[in-house]
């Protein structure tokens, strides 16, 4: 495999040929594999540390056709101090326009700005569109980007294309991470959420996401399992290690643990830190928070315990 | 910053189970003592002693049999339908108390408490539930109504209650009445099963449990009253019965040995096939007779496959097997610990390479650590002999064809699986395997409708399904 794949993308044949080439993904299997994982039993302590960690690894994220100002520092201010004496989130995910809004109101805390630019969540714009949203948002302030793959290309077998975008962008980027969002639901088989994952890595991505969270079913277990195994098998091939972040339908603490778990047995203990691990959500940080204070006090406090923001 | 993502112990509370210092047998309908010398059963993760248990002697067995005998006239007598009703209750009353027969499943025998919970105690449900339903439907099944009358069943100590339902679910729904010796290793379940017996108000004789060792299990073998015999075990106690059983009118079936392939072709989907392959060597310590412990591998995938299987294997997880993130429990008895080492050693010596991954195992008990044996051949003991134990042997073939070949050039045929994209290839080996069950991409797989059993020295008759009907009736 290390011969060839300064080749791989040499032409569309090539490319196709590669992906190909990968070892197949049986559904059954992954899904069982998925469902086995889930029902490891996480306790006391290692429950404490899973929750802090979830937390710490946590892309705290709204995407709203009516998100302001306002509502963005609102957040803001809750992923630099969750409260209770929580960890802060890894980033903050905005859409393009309010990356400055972000970036001044997260200045100097550690936490991320990421932006979901290239014609979010469709992707069905020209490439020059996509190139100038991102490189809009990262002059902005935006410390990573999140883009979305062209769907439609990659299911009509156009690999060259995606491949050819996702590397445009890559360079549009400059010193911000990328991370590339393959909208696993809308391709619909493992082969093919395996495919997307190397495609988008020999293109240059520095994470792989699962989803838009605009589109269901979004990071479902055996989805994120195996682009585990995809990151795992790319890091041997090659040496270069990618990140993974699933996102969207992830609201409880035991989705977030189960993750950590997948994460934990399948790609291993490198992959268990906010640089290579992400939990794109909205709504989980709160019942990360609640399980927290239950684990600390035994008692479950009432909803209104936990901020709104 | 990178964190270990260290498991706390999770371990299930053993206080669910209530365990009597002594056991009785379970005679026609009631719990008597035993007049042999009684036995421990201990815990095998533990060396603790659970229980002591009575020993039935040759006239104790006789008494359960002539129970059995008198039970016969009521039990088959009874509409199916009726028949149906007590099965049915059975049923539920296993999955009632399912939590309390997997926490004592798994600290009798020492398998991992996800697997007794997950695995054993919804297939021993589903059993009962299964042949409940056949039991008015008899004349729909091809074999006839008529029952045999008194069934002698030994079982192993693999996967005590499974086995014990695949014995006694399908005897009771033709109208049989039994006699079931559990082995002297792990017989907690099947008293508890007693119990639930009586829980179900099954009537006293229907069925009757008898514990001991070998000499107990030949006394129901060799009873002249006995009029039909089920077994499974090894195969050299298999043998000891068939002897003992011919020239009598009574019938017999079989469930013996296995040394079953794992086949995986290059074009394979790997990370699942890897997974395969553990499940089918390591579930249950290895302890299963359909066990896929020869892997043939292609031998263009060779190196790749067994590197994913060496890094998959080094996250197995084995130790306390009521912790309910266990994957690899205990081995079942110091005996059989012994047979395991001396036949490792055995590979060893003949110059195959031996690997395991780093894995702490506890000081106590009886433990061997998850064992994979690379560069054998067919002409090396492991690769002939049944080790029963998490030891797999990994082979490589060139073609199909000769994965075929290898795979059935054994003295066994209970089992293989097969491994690739090609759903025409899948057909094709199926076609030429001699195993009673093949499995594609997938292993271990048990369900109460499929039909179980095998060719040669892994003995005959099938259990399971339609077919499992036919070895209770008299057709």
């Amino acid at each position: 495999m290390t011969t060839s794949l300064a080749d791989v993308a040499s032409s569309d044949a090539a490319l196709r040929a590669f992906l190909h080439g990968l070892p197949g993904v049986d559904r059954v299997g992954a899904d069982q594999r998925a469902a086995m994982l889930g029902t490891r039993s996480i306790k006391t302590t290692a429950k404490a540390q899973a929750i802090d960690l979830a937390i710490s690894m946590v892309d705290l994220t709204t995407l709203e056709g009516a998100d302001t100002a306002g509502k963005v520092r609102a957040m803001c201010t809750k992923a630099v101090r969750p409260g209770g004496g929580a960890p802060q989130v890894a980033a903050v995910c905005v859409y393009p326009d309010l990356v400055e809004v972000a970036a001044e109101a997260v200045r100097g805390s550690g936490v991320k700005v990421a932006s979901v630019a290239t014609a979010f969540p469709s992707g069905r714009s020209s490439l020059e569109v996509k190139v100038s949203d991102t490189a809009l948002a990262v002059a902005a302030g935006a410390d990573e980007i999140d883009m979305v793959i062209d769907r439609g290309a990659f299911l009509s077998g156009r690999y060259m294309k995606v491949f050819e975008e996702i590397v445009a962008v890559k360079a549009a980027c400059g010193p911000a991470h990328l991370k590339v969002i393959l909208e696993t639901g809308e391709l619909a088989t493992y082969d093919n959420v395996r495919r997307a994952s190397w495609l988008a890595m020999l293109a240059g991505a520095d994470f792989i996401k699962t989803s838009t969270g605009k589109v269901s079913p979004a990071a479902t277990l055996p989805v994120t399992l195996v682009m585990l195994e995809a990151v795992r098998d790319f890091r041997e091939a090659t040496g270069r290690q990618v990140g993974v972040k699933p996102a969207g339908g992830i609201r409880t603490t035991k989705d977030a643990i189960k993750n950590l778990v997948l994460v934990h047995e399948t790609a291993g203990d490198d992959w268990l830190s906010s640089e290579w691990f992400r939990l794109g959500a909205s709504s989980l940080l709160n019942d990360l928070l609640m399980q927290r204070q239950k684990l600390a006090t035994g008692r479950y406090a009432g909803p209104d315990y936990f901020t709104l923001d | 910053m990178m964190a270990i993502f260290e498991y706390a112990p999770a371990p299930e509370s053993r206080d669910i189970v209530d365990i009597k210092p002594s056991y009785g047998l379970f005679i026609d309908g009631e719990f008597t003592d035993g007049s042999g010398t009684p036995f421990k059963t201990i815990n095998p993760a533990t060396e603790e002693t659970l229980a002591e248990v009575a020993t039935a002697s040759t006239d104790d067995v006789d008494r359960a049999v002539q129970a059995a005998r008198k039970a016969f006239g009521v039990w088959s007598a009874l509409p199916g339908a009726e028949r149906a009703k007590y099965l049915f209750r059975i049923a539920r009353i296993i999955q009632e108390r399912a939590r309390e027969l997997a926490v004592l499943e798994s600290l009798d025998n020492g398998k991992p408490i996800r697997e007794s919970r997950d695995v054993d105690l919804p297939l021993v449900a589903a059993h009962f539930f299964y042949y409940a339903g056949w039991a008015d439907k008899l004349q729909y099944a091809g074999f006839g109504t008529k029952p045999l009358g008194v069934a002698g069943q030994v079982i192993p100590w693999n996967f005590p209650l499974l086995m014990l339902a695949w014995k006694i679910a399908p005897a009771l729904a033709c109208g049989n009445t039994v006699v079931l010796k559990p082995a002297e290793t792990t017989p907690l379940t099947a008293l508890l099963f007693a119990d639930i017996c009586r829980q179900a108000d099954l009537p006293p004789g229907v069925v009757n449990i008898v514990t001991g060792a070998g000499e107990t299990g030949a006394a129901v073998v060799g009873h002249p009253d006995v009029d039909k015999v089920a077994f499974t075990g090894s195969t050299e106690v298999g043998r000891l019965i068939a002897r003992a059983v011919a020239g009598t009118d009574k019938k017999l079936t079989l469930e013996l040995g296995g040394k079953a392939a794992n086949i995986v072709f290059e074009d394979a989907a790997i990370d699942q096939a890897v997974e395969g392959i553990v499940n089918g060597i390591f579930f249950n310590q290895g302890h299963v007779c359909c066990a896929g412990s020869r892997l043939l591998v292609q031998e263009s995938v060779q190196e790749e496959l067994l590197a994913s299987l060496k890094r998959r294997l080094a996250t197995l997880r084995v130790g306390d097997p009521l912790d309910k993130n266990t994957d690899v429990g205990a081995i079942n008895s110091a005996e059989q610990l012994a047979k395991i080492k001396e036949l490792s050693q055995i590979g060893e010596a003949e110059g195959a390479e031996r690997w395991s991954p780093a894995c702490e195992l506890p000081e106590r008990g009886f433990w061997f650590p998850p064992t994979v044996f690379t560069g054998v051949a067919q002409s090396h003991t492991i690769a002939r002999d049944e080790i029963f134990g998490p030891v797999l042997s990994v082979l490589t073939f060139r073609t199909p064809a000769e994965a075929v070949e290898k795979a059935n050039n054994t003295p066994y045929g209970l089992s293989a699986g097969i491994w690739t994209e090609k759903g025409s290839r899948i057909l094709w080996m199926a076609d030429r395997l001699r195993a009673g069950v093949v499995w594609a991409n997938t292993f271990n797989k048990f369900d109460p409708a499929s039909p179980f059993g095998g060719y040669k020295e892994s003995g005959y008759g099938r259990e399971g399904g339609l077919h499992g009907l036919e070895a209770y009736l008299d057709v």
